[in-house]
């Protein structure tokens, strides 16, 4: 037990691993692992011929962390920033990493992106489509149902919180519509007091 | 060219968009032969890693053939069967020099704190992905390296992350002879951390999840002893009976961002996204392990802040490490283990999608349907 010096035996001895787990104790070595030590200097194996590398042209403000002194030599070039989601992550990338507020922000663009994405679609004679997209046709293909049931399944717990989520913007957009269509605006009022 | 492109949380479809070109001297073009879904993947198809913009093709492990290089390159040529780590990173910086490739400094303007990922949001770079007929691949000397004639693709495509991903979670556990590991989850990074603890000495090795069927191929394909949460009391006293009130040597956090097992913790984080991922699986980590003992994390959470135990970490002297797996200093040791038939990286797929199906394939990797462990896209008829 643990309190005693000795540990306790808690495993099977180390021939009988070796007879019965294919491969047991080939890496046994701490110091024959492939990153052991951690930090291994070799900066000549790999296979970078450059001390440092030829710089990738920027084709438009490229934003960047304010904890890189410059803009990296390479970087990804997938979706540019646009719109307003556009605007609010150039404006997240003024704040440091070490700063929620950059991430927030950053966060709240995507929500935006998202928005800005469906009615883009929709203009250009795309829309998205929450069938296909979100591949829920294969719940009937793929035994959704036997899947879940009977397997004891921590998700399958808290399934009814994602219908309340999905559910909840729907909601929100028809009581909002119903409080303005019934409340008692002023010309409603002269109208009815006429 | 045909490619997977994010619409918002828990939408993606397959889009027409433009074939990536050279943009730097040393990148190639890589025509995609076969990619894969990782859990990773999940947490930016369920709207959790800032960031993430629409039109973003998702995936950072693939596999494929060389169409195109750079003026700049030498080391592969088109026509080239590659394999292409999902590390981005430049050879030349402090870091590479070190060989930590997932820290690369020179590839990712939008954070110093990661390196550059294929196809894992702005916050790693930018890049596009491998889900795709045809991906950029930058520094094309550094990254990508010929499979072995002797190799299978599809064993190929998962030693672009689970593979070595698990194994570093292992070698970072720094496993003695003798030792109890415990793994929390049994997906695919999970079950090369619980087979690499063997390798390395482990006397016990249990693998923790709450899904019975992965738990049956812990068993199967990692020989390890399991532990379906759900169906005891209190995971952490259970696994301190089991370890004779000491606790486990080694913990291996291989759950990351989504980990069940707390209604508060995912209400939180999965569901309202208002944490940098669950931190269940790390706490029952910190929590099970011996003092003074190690916890090793390769779960994936994003950059916000995440409610972690951090007290217990002091108190019981533990040393935690983490990273994202600097891929290319395994291969060589890794390449040895699947040429000698110690490990068999492709054991664990259970599912192939055509690219045209992604959707449905993200829907039944995420759903957990049809016992999914693995699945793998293709771009071709298959």
């Amino acid at each position: 037990m643990a309190y005693l010096a000795q540990k306790p035996p808690l495993a099977p001895p180390s021939n009988e691993l070796r007879s019965r787990i294919p491969g047991w104790g080939v890496d046994l070595d701490p110091k024959d692992r492939p990153a052991v030590p951690k930090e291994q200097f070799k900066p000549d194996a790999t296979g970078a011929h450059w001390d440092f590398p030829e710089r990738q042209p920027a084709r438009w403000p490229r934003e960047k962390s304010p904890e890189h002194a410059f803009l990296t030599p390479v970087f990804g070039t997938a979706c540019p920033p646009s719109g307003i989601s556009g605007a609010i992550r150039r404006y997240a990338y003024r704040f440091s990493e070490g700063r929620t507020s950059h991430w927030l922000l950053l966060l709240m663009a995507d929500r935006i992106d998202v928005m800005e994405s469906r009615v883009g679609a929709l203009l250009k004679g795309r829309p998205d489509s929450r069938l296909m997209e979100t591949g829920v046709l294969s719940e009937f293909k793929r035994h959704g149902l036997r899947s879940r049931l009977g397997h004891h399944r921590a998700d399958v717990k808290h399934q009814w919180i994602d219908v309340l989520l999905f559910a909840a913007p729907y909601l929100a957009v028809t009581a909002g519509a119903l409080y303005f269509a019934t409340r008692r605006t002023p010309a409603r009022r002269i109208l009815r007091d006429r | 060219m045909q490619a997977m492109v994010y619409r918002g949380p828990c939408r993606v479809r397959v889009e027409n968009k433009e074939k990536p070109a050279i943009e730097h001297p040393n990148d190639a073009i890589v025509r995609v032969t076969c990619a894969a879904i990782c859990g990773s993947d999940l947490h930016l198809y369920h709207g959790l890693m800032p960031d993430t913009r629409v039109g973003m093709t998702f995936g950072h492990e693939f596999v494929g053939v060389v169409d195109e290089v750079g003026p700049s390159v030498q080391n592969v040529r088109p026509g080239d069967r590659v394999m292409v780590p999902f590390n981005i990173c430049c050879g030349s910086c402090y870091f590479c020099a070190r060989e930590l490739y997932s820290c690369c400094h020179n590839v990712n303007p939008n954070a110093s704190a990661v390196g550059g990922i294929y196809g894992y949001s702005h916050t790693c770079g930018g890049y596009d992905g491998g889900q795709a007929e045809y991906v950029r691949v930058p520094f094309a000397d550094v990254g990508p390296t010929a499979i072995p004639d002797w190799m299978e693709e599809e064993d190929a495509v998962l030693l672009t992350d689970a593979c070595p991903t698990g194994y570093q979670g292992a070698e970072m556990g720094s496993i003695k002879e003798g030792d109890v590991v415990v793994v929390f989850g049994a997906g695919p990074v999970g079950l090369f951390a619980a087979k690499s603890s063997w390798l390395m000495g482990a006397g016990r090795v249990i693998v923790i999840d709450h899904l019975d069927y992965r738990l049956e191929k812990a068993r199967e394909f990692a020989h390890a002893e399991t532990i379906n949460f759900t169906q005891v009391d209190d995971i952490v006293l259970h696994l301190k009976k089991l370890t004779d009130y000491l606790g486990a040597d080694v913990c291996i956090d291989a759950v990351g961002a989504e980990a069940d097992g707390s209604f508060w913790q995912v209400v939180s984080n999965n569901k309202l996204k208002l944490q940098g991922g669950s931190p269940v699986a790390l706490n029952w980590a910190i929590d099970s392990v011996r003092k003074a003992g190690t916890v090793s994390v390769v779960g994936a959470y994003g950059p916000l802040f995440s409610a972690v135990k951090f007290g217990d970490v002091m108190n019981k002297g533990l040393t935690i490490r983490s990273a994202q797996c600097s891929v290319k200093r395994h291969w060589p040791r890794l390449f040895q283990h699947v040429k000698n038939g110690v490990l068999k990286p492709s054991a664990i797929v259970t599912h192939r999608v055509p690219l045209n199906e992604i959707a449905e394939g993200y829907h039944i990797m995420a759903s957990k349907l049809d016992e999914c462990v693995k699945s793998l896209v293709y771009t071709s008829p298959h």
